[in-house]
């Protein structure tokens, strides 16, 4: 299958490992990986402030650039949300926005729901010898619905054991430029998730959106934690020969 | 005696800045919030796939009411005065409390039991009729508390769950003696010896009092009979034993026929309380003869619902029964208090509806929109399916295209600038690869709320898409 990729603002320009990651594991699954290089951001920034037309520009944008992919896969849970869930609002009824996004909108897929829906796989013959709890970041369980898309990914990792994250579907206070709009308010919300990954005694904290991570681990690592974080990609790419050194 | 106010409270994030600190309030905030989650999903998850035929049905009835509005008030109107009751219609807070001001006056009583109500909070009833000479008695248990406290409430439901017991202790030692009955002077912190001297202490009062005020839960347009959900009893005897009864509410709050209510009686505790069925359900029908108050009266409150009827997004605020289940979930709300919305609406709903009623006049309603993560757990909770981030979003539009926050203008320019073209972008990119190393591990301004309490991830040397592009040019 020829599969798309939107890397995202976010991951493109500060967390290439997890793009990288992304390429490793589909082509080791046996797929061809396409990057339009004329993909920029899905506007989630613009449109969760307020700015409504910036973000159905960059929406007119998006569509224009995967249009006529057969799948575009996102390693971003809430820009996959932004795109399927606002984009078709974004545009007048009847406009080629919404035209183009009630086309494409349900083959763009979040990265786990891709691997588990459309290509069924759960065990990508991944290894990565770690304790490892999973935050099922907000977008992803309420907006997408991953459920258990992501824990059956990880329960077939070899080497990994999952430990259970208390309070893990309470949000962890990114929530975009809340972040330092409302940043007490965010910082109370990130330190409880950081306290909470820290008391399972895990190594690594995973989530299928590095926006989240940025946050949390930012907390992680101003606390001096010792405790790490890695989007589910770097772990499903990581394998005996190509260990993540992440 | 003195009644406390929201008006010229700071903004959201200006107030939450304190509250996050206050470790006491932060305490029973957590505990509160966290008992009342569990509860509820214990008798939402028994139902199973009912309950989303129930907030369906919910949802539906509700939107029906609103897109018929006009039809069913005079309906309600008529029923009202069949009944024998009396009906008023105030368009703002002033014209609602001056109706009730004279009609208690008429009365030549100079007090009032209350029945708790959001209505008579929203348009500060108590304060009017203080400044006319009459005293209203709080009668539920936590506005009692928050009235003796001098204090504002925190909560639609429990409007004292910032406090904990040995707190409320101290407010009965200290205040009760003030408005009536003292506390014993050996009270303990003990839940039920607080219960039994608030008992004491209101039992007085509502066997003394003429005159009651309410709100109500539910109206039904087609028989005029209004509802009104309580725990304890006490709203009860205000709406049975006084002479008159005077019910202040709003537009919304109507269903068109008595088997309408079917549903909500089971929304309705089970996201409020977490019970399966509340204690006491009160009805009344405009006026009995012989039988509770003598003399009826509802007042239809506008007080800025019909603006808001007419967006077509944030109208669906209205449809909300004010279960508080949004607040209980709600990771904001649990570590900053209802105190920092600075509104007797707090919480998701009250960030929602206060900027709406008020028409964002003001600087705490246009903060209100952005006190909000967006994380999704309060429409995910709420009994009538409010999208609650839908409308934040759209409030946020509305105040980022007013004038003003240029910083902001700039900033989302300058990016959308950045990603308006992929060699923006790439350039961008290399420019931060070339300085990543030289960014301060304190940022100035806006910025510096991030790295205050959060270190910034390492800038990457390059590019995701410097890496593909050099990965191509290698095949
Ligand atoms: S918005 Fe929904 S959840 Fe919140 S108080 Fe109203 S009805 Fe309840």
């Amino acid at each position: 299958m020829r599969i798309a990729l939107f890397i995202t603002c976010v991951n493109d320009t500060l967390f290439p490992d997890t793009g990288r990651s992304v390429v490793r594991l589909l082509e080791r699954l046996g797929h061809e990986v396409v990057f339009p290089t004329e993909q920029t951001c899905c506007g989630q920034m613009h449109y969760n402030t307020g700015y409504r037309r910036p973000a159905a520009r960059l929406a007119v944008r998006f569509a224009r650039t995967f249009d006529g992919a057969d799948a575009v896969v996102v390693p971003s849970a809430s820009c996959a949300a932004m795109i399927r869930e606002h984009y078709p609002k974004l545009g007048r009824s009847g406009s080629r926005l919404s035209r183009r996004m009630a086309d494409l909108g349900p083959r763009v897929y979040d990265l786990t729901e891709f691997l588990v829906d459309v290509l069924g796989v759960t065990d990508v013959g991944a290894y990565y010898p770690h304790k490892v709890v999973y935050h099922p970041t907000c977008h992803g369980l309420r907006s997408l619905g991953l459920g258990d898309r992501p824990y059956r990914l990880l329960r077939a990792v070899r080497g990994l054991e999952l430990l259970e994250l208390p309070g893990a579907t309470e949000c962890c206070g990114f929530g975009g430029t809340f972040s330092v709009k409302n940043g007490d308010v965010s910082a109370a919300m990130g330190f409880d998730k950081a306290r909470h990954a820290m008391e399972t005694g895990a190594e690594v904290l995973c989530a299928v959106d590095n926006s989240c991570l940025m946050h949390i681990g930012g907390t992680l690592s101003r606390q001096r934690s010792g405790l790490r974080i890695a989007h589910i990609a770097e772990i499903l790419a990581s394998t005996e020969k190509e260990y993540a050194t992440t | 005696m003195s009644s406390a106010t929201f008006l010229g409270m700071p903004p959201f994030p200006e107030a939450a800045e304190h509250a996050v600190r206050d470790a006491r309030t932060r305490h029973n905030l957590h505990k509160a919030t966290h008992t009342i989650r569990g509860k509820r999903d214990a008798v939402v998850g028994e139902l199973g796939d009912d309950w989303a035929r129930l907030r369906a049905e919910g949802e539906a009835v509700k939107t029906h009411t609103l897109r018929h509005l006009d039809h069913y008030l005079e309906r309600l109107e008529e029923s009202v005065q069949r009944a024998g009751g009396t009906v008023h219609w105030a368009a703002d807070a002033a014209e609602a409390n001056a109706i009730v001001t004279r009609l208690v006056r008429r009365t030549g009583e100079t007090e009032v039991v209350k029945v708790k109500s959001m209505a008579t909070q929203e348009i500060e009833l108590n304060n009017a009729l203080e400044a006319a000479g009459i005293t209203a008695y709080e009668t539920d248990l936590a506005e009692l508390i928050v009235q003796l406290g001098e204090d504002l409430p925190s909560h639609i439901l429990v409007p004292a769950i910032h406090l904990g017991r040995s707190q409320i202790r101290e407010i009965f030692l200290d205040k009760m003696a003030e408005w009536g009955v003292p506390a014993p002077a050996d009270l303990t912190d003990d839940p039920r010896a607080l219960a039994e001297a608030a008992r004491v202490h209101l039992r007085e009062l509502f066997l003394r009092s003429k005159v009651a005020v309410s709100g109500a839960n539910f109206a039904v347009a087609d028989s005029g009979t209004l509802v009104v959900l309580e725990s304890e009893g006490n709203g009860r005897m205000c709406l049975t034993l006084p002479e008159t009864l005077i019910s202040v509410v709003g537009i919304e709050k109507i269903v068109p026929t008595w088997s309408d209510l079917e549903v909500f009686l089971q929304l309705l505790p089970r996201s409020s309380t977490g019970e399966r069925m509340n204690p006491y359900t009160s009805t009344w029908t405009g006026v009995t003869p012989g039988d509770g108050p003598q003399d009826f009266h509802l007042v239809l409150l506008d007080n800025g619902r019909t603006d808001v009827l007419a967006d077509t997004v944030g109208r669906q605020a209205l449809r909300c029964i004010r279960c508080s289940a949004c607040l209980n979930i709600c990771p904001v709300y649990e570590r900053t208090g209802g105190h920092a919305y600075g509104s007797v609406y707090p919480g998701p709903i009250g960030a929602i509806l206060t900027p709406q009623l008020h028409g964002m006049s003001s600087e705490v309603d246009r903060a209100l929109p952005y006190a909000s993560s967006l994380c999704g757990a309060c429409y995910d909770v709420c009994p009538v399916a409010i999208d609650i981030p839908e409308v934040l979003v759209h409030l946020r539009e509305q105040v980022a295209s007013a004038p003003g926050h240029m910083g902001e203008k700039a900033m989302m320019a300058g990016a959308e600038a950045v990603f308006g073209s992929s060699t923006a972008l790439d350039a961008a990119q290399r420019a931060a690869g070339l300085v990543g190393g030289a960014i301060p591990k304190h940022l100035p301004g806006t910025a510096g709320k991030w790295t205050d309490t959060r270190d910034l991830p390492e800038i990457p040397r390059g590019s995701f898409r410097q890496w593909w592009n050099e990965r191509e040019e290698d095949r």
